[in-house]
C-alpha cells in the first residue's frame, strides 16, 4: 500500500527480468512519455503535421484549457475541485461586451474582478463554510451560467482593435494567447515550487487537520486558491472571447471543466490531494488535445475520438496508479 | 470520516442541548429541501392561478420523472460514497437505443438499452470496485464512451430514431391510468421500491456502511465489491430507463439530451439531504430535492416577464442556500 512496497516490487521486476526497467518512473512520467510518443508518431504517420500552420493551431486551441487546468490543478491539490469555470469563462466573456467602452483594458479589467469575485465565493463556501467542493461549485456553475446568460443574452461579436489583436495577434509568430498561456504556466510553476503560499497549498490538501494544528492559514490558502482558479478561468474566457472575436455566453467553456480535470489527472495529480504536478498537467492538457488533433487528423469521427478519449484516460489513472496498490479516492 | 467530536468532560446539561441542537440540525439537513418545497408551492399557488391546475401539476410531474429515475440511482451511488458522471449520457444513450429499438418491436425497446447501458454500469462498477480507480474519473470517462456510442449509433447525431406511429412502446410514457401518467406512477413505484431496499434488504445496509466507512465494512467482512458494483449497474440501469421513459414519451431518440443532467441529478440528492460523504441519506428527500428543482423551473416559466436564464440562476443559489444552511447548522457534528 505505500510507496515503498511499490518500489520494492518494482526493482524485484526489473532484477527478474534483468532489465533495468522501472515501472515507478512510467508510473510517474507516463503522461510525458505518451506525449512524446504520439508526437513522434504525428511526425512519421500524419501528412504535414510537421508546419507551423500545424503546431500553431494545435497551441492556440490548447491554451485556454492549460490555463483553465493550472488553476484546476492548484485546486485539486487541495483535495477540492472546481466544475464553475467553464460558467466563470462565459460570465467573463459575456461582460467584455457590455463594457468594451472602457477601453480593451477597462473591460479585460472587469471580467477579471468577476472571476475572482465568483472564486472568492466559492473560496469562502469551501474554505469557511466548509461546504464540499464538488456541490459548492456545482451550484455556482449553475447559477453563474445562468448570470452570464443574463448580461450576455445572445452572441455578441467582439470588434474593439486591442482585443481582437489579443486574440489573434503574435510576438515573432508566437500567438499572444499561448505567450499567455506559457507566462501563466511558469508564474504559476514558481508559485508551487518556491513559494510559502505554494507549500502551505500542499500541506493543507494533504491533511487539513494536521495543517490547522501546525499553525498553517488554512482558511486564507483555501479562499486563495478558489480565487485563483476563479480568476485563471475568467483569463482564458476573455481569451477565448478574444480569439473567436464572439462571447456566447450559453456554450462558451461549456465541459471545460471536465477537460481541465482530465489533463490534471492524467498529468499525475491525484485527486486525493496534497501533490501538485504543473508541468505534468501542461502535458495531460497537450496530451488529450493531440489526442484529438491526430484523430482528426486521420479522419476519425468524433464519436469513435470520445470513445478513444474515454478508454486512455481510464488506462492512464490506471497506469499511474499501479494494480491493486489504488484505494478510492 | 463522521466522528463526533464531544468533549468528553462536558456535563450533562451541556450535552442534552448538544442533542437537541443535533436533532434539530439532522432535521433541516433532511428536511430543508421540504420546508422550501412547501413554501414555494404555497407562495406559487396563491400567486398563480394556472400553477394549481391539474394540468400544470400533471406537467410538473411528468417533467420530473425522467429527472428522478436518474437522481434515484445517483442517490445509492452517493451513499457509497462515490459519484456517477456517466448518468446524462448513459440515460441520452438509453433514449436513442429505445427509439431505434422501437423499430424492432415494444419488447427490443426496452432490452436493447437495458442491456447496454446495464453494461456500461457493469463495467463502471468493477474498475471503481475492483481496480479502485476513483468514481469522479472513471464515470467522467463513462460520460465520453457513452456519448460516444450514442453518437455512433446516430451518425454522428445526424440520425433521429423515431418510435413507430402505432407502437405499443409509445404508451409507456404517453398512457395514464385513473388520469394519472404512467411516467409519475413508474416513479412512484421504483422510489418504493428504493426505500424498501436501502432500510429492508442487507444490501441497503451495506450500502450504508460502505458509504460510512468502507474499510469498516470491509473487516467486517461486508461484500463491498459487490455491493458497489451493484449500485453502479443500478445507476446505469435507471438511468437507461430514463432514457426508454423519454423515447416513449417523446416518439424519438432525441440525440442532444441528457448534456449537464448528471449535475441536476447531484443537485437533487444533495438538496435532499443525503451527504457527499456517503453513509447517509434517503430516497424521498432526493424526490423532494428532484421535485423542487422542477416547481422552481415551473414557477419562473409562469412569471412571463423573467428570463428562462433564471431558472438556472434560482436553482444555484437555493442549491448554495441549502449547502450552507446544513452545513452552518451540523457545525462540529462532522469533519
Amino acid at each position: 500500500m505505500s510507496d515503498g512496497t511499490a518500489t520494492a516490487t518494482a526493482a524485484e521486476r526489473s532484477e527478474r527480468t534483468g532489465t533495468s526497467f522501472d515501472i515507478d518512473w512510467v508510473r510517474r512520467n507516463g503522461v510525458f512519455v505518451a506525449l512524446g510518443l504520439l508526437l513522434l508518431a504525428n511526425v512519421f504517420l500524419t501528412d504535414n503535421f510537421v508546419s507551423t500552420g500545424t503546431l500553431r493551431l494545435q497551441l492556440v486551441q490548447v491554451a485556454p484549457v492549460v490555463i483553465v487546468a493550472l488553476g484546476m490543478a492548484l485546486v485539486i491539490g487541495t483535495e477540492g475541485i472546481d466544475l464553475s469555470v467553464g460558467a466563470v469563462m462565459a460570465l467573463a466573456a459575456a461582460l467584455i461586451p457590455l463594457y468594451v467602452g472602457y477601453g480593451s483594458v477597462g473591460a479585460i479589467a472587469i471580467g477579471l474582478v468577476a472571476g475572482a469575485v465568483v472564486g472568492l465565493i466559492a473560496g469562502v463556501l469551501v474554505g469557511v463554510v466548509g461546504v464540499q467542493p464538488i456541490v459548492a461549485t456545482l451550484g455556482l456553475m449553475v447559477a453563474i451560467r445562468g448570470v452570464a446568460n443574463l448580461f450576455g443574452g445572445e452572441i455578441k461579436s467582439i470588434t474593439e482593435p486591442g482585443l481582437v489583436s489579443l486574440g489573434t495577434g503574435d510576438v515573432a509568430g508566437v500567438p499572444y494567447v499561448v505567450v499567455i498561456a506559457a507566462l501563466v504556466s511558469l508564474v504559476v510553476w514558481l508559485v508551487v515550487r518556491r513559494s510559502t503560499y505554494g507549500r502551505q497549498l500542499v500541506a493543507v490538501g494533504g491533511n487539513k487537520l494536521a495543517a490547522q494544528l501546525a499553525g498553517l492559514p488554512v482558511r486564507r490558502v483555501l479562499v486563495t486558491t478558489y480565487v485563483v482558479s476563479g480568476l485563471l478561468a475568467a483569463m482564458a474566457g476573455i481569451l477565448l472571447a478574444a480569439r473567436s472575436q464572439a462571447s456566447d455566453p450559453t456554450k462558451l467553456g461549456q465541459l471545460i471543466e471536465l477537460s481541465a480535470i482530465t489533463a490534471v489527472v492524467i498529468g499525475g495529480t491525484p485527486l486525493s490531494g496534497g501533490q501538485v504536478r504543473i508541468l505534468g498537467t501542461i502535458a495531460g492538457a497537450l496530451l488529450m488535445q493531440l489526442i484529438t488533433a491526430t484523430l482528426i487528423f486521420h479522419d476519425i469521427p468524433d464519436s469513435t475520438a470520445q470513445i478513444v478519449q474515454a478508454v486512455i484516460v481510464i488506462a492512464a489513472v490506471y497506469v499511474q496508479l499501479g494494480r491493486g496498490k489504488a484505494r478510492r479516492s | 470520516m463522521s466522528t463526533t467530536t464531544v468533549d468528553p468532560a462536558t456535563s450533562n446539561a451541556p450535552e442534552a442541548a448538544l442533542a437537541n441542537r443535533a436533532r434539530f440540525a439532522s432535521l433541516v439537513q433532511r428536511q430543508g429541501a421540504l420546508a422550501i418545497f412547501v413554501v414555494v408551492v404555497a407562495v406559487a399557488s396563491v400567486s398563480f392561478d394556472s400553477f394549481a391546475s391539474q394540468g400544470n401539476i400533471t406537467g410538473i410531474a411528468v417533467q420530473a420523472s425522467f429527472l428522478a429515475m436518474l437522481a434515484l440511482g445517483m442517490t445509492f451511488v452517493i451513499m457509497t460514497g462515490g459519484i456517477d458522471l456517466s448518468v446524462g449520457s448513459v440515460f441520452a444513450l438509453g433514449g436513442v437505443l429505445a427509439a431505434w429499438g422501437s423499430q424492432h418491436g415494444t419488447l427490443a425497446a426496452f432490452v436493447l438499452p437495458l442491456a447496454v447501458c446495464g453494461a456500461i454500469g457493469l463495467v463502471q462498477g468493477l474498475v471503481i470496485a475492483r481496480g479502485g480507480l476513483p468514481p469522479f474519473i472513471v464515470t467522467l470517462a463513462g460520460l465520453l464512451f457513452a456519448r460516444g456510442l450514442l453518437l455512433l449509433l446516430s451518425d454522428e447525431g445526424a440520425t433521429t430514431y423515431k418510435v413507430p406511429r402505432g407502437s405499443s412502446f409509445r404508451e409507456l410514457a404517453q398512457g395514464e391510468l385513473l388520469g394519472i401518467p404512467y411516467p409519475v406512477i413508474l416513479v412512484v413505484v421504483f422510489f418504493a421500491i428504493g426505500g424498501l431496499v436501502l432500510h429492508r434488504t442487507s444490501y441497503g445496509a451495506s450500502v450504508l456502511a460502505i458509504g460510512g466507512q468502507e474499510d469498516a465494512a470491509d473487516l467486517m467482512g461486508l461484500p463491498v465489491v459487490r455491493t458497489k458494483v451493484l449500485t453502479y449497474v443500478a445507476s446505469a440501469l435507471l438511468a437507461g430507463f430514463g432514457g426508454v421513459m423519454i423515447a416513449s414519451y417523446t416518439s424519438s431518440g432525441v440525440t442532444i439530451l441528457g448534456v449537464g443532467t448528471e449535475l441536476e441529478a447531484i443537485a437533487a440528492v444533495v438538496l435532499g439531504g443525503t451527504l457527499l460523504t456517503g453513509g447517509a441519506g434517503t430516497v424521498l428527500g432526493t424526490l423532494v430535492g428532484v421535485l423542487l428543482l422542477q416547481v422552481i423551473k415551473n414557477v419562473i416559466n409562469q412569471i412571463g416577464s423573467l428570463d428562462s436564464d433564471w431558472q438556472s440562476v434560482v436553482s444555484g443559489t437555493i442549491l448554495l442556500l441549502v449547502v450552507t444552511l446544513q452545513r452552518v447548522l451540523t457545525r462540529g457534528d462532522r469533519t
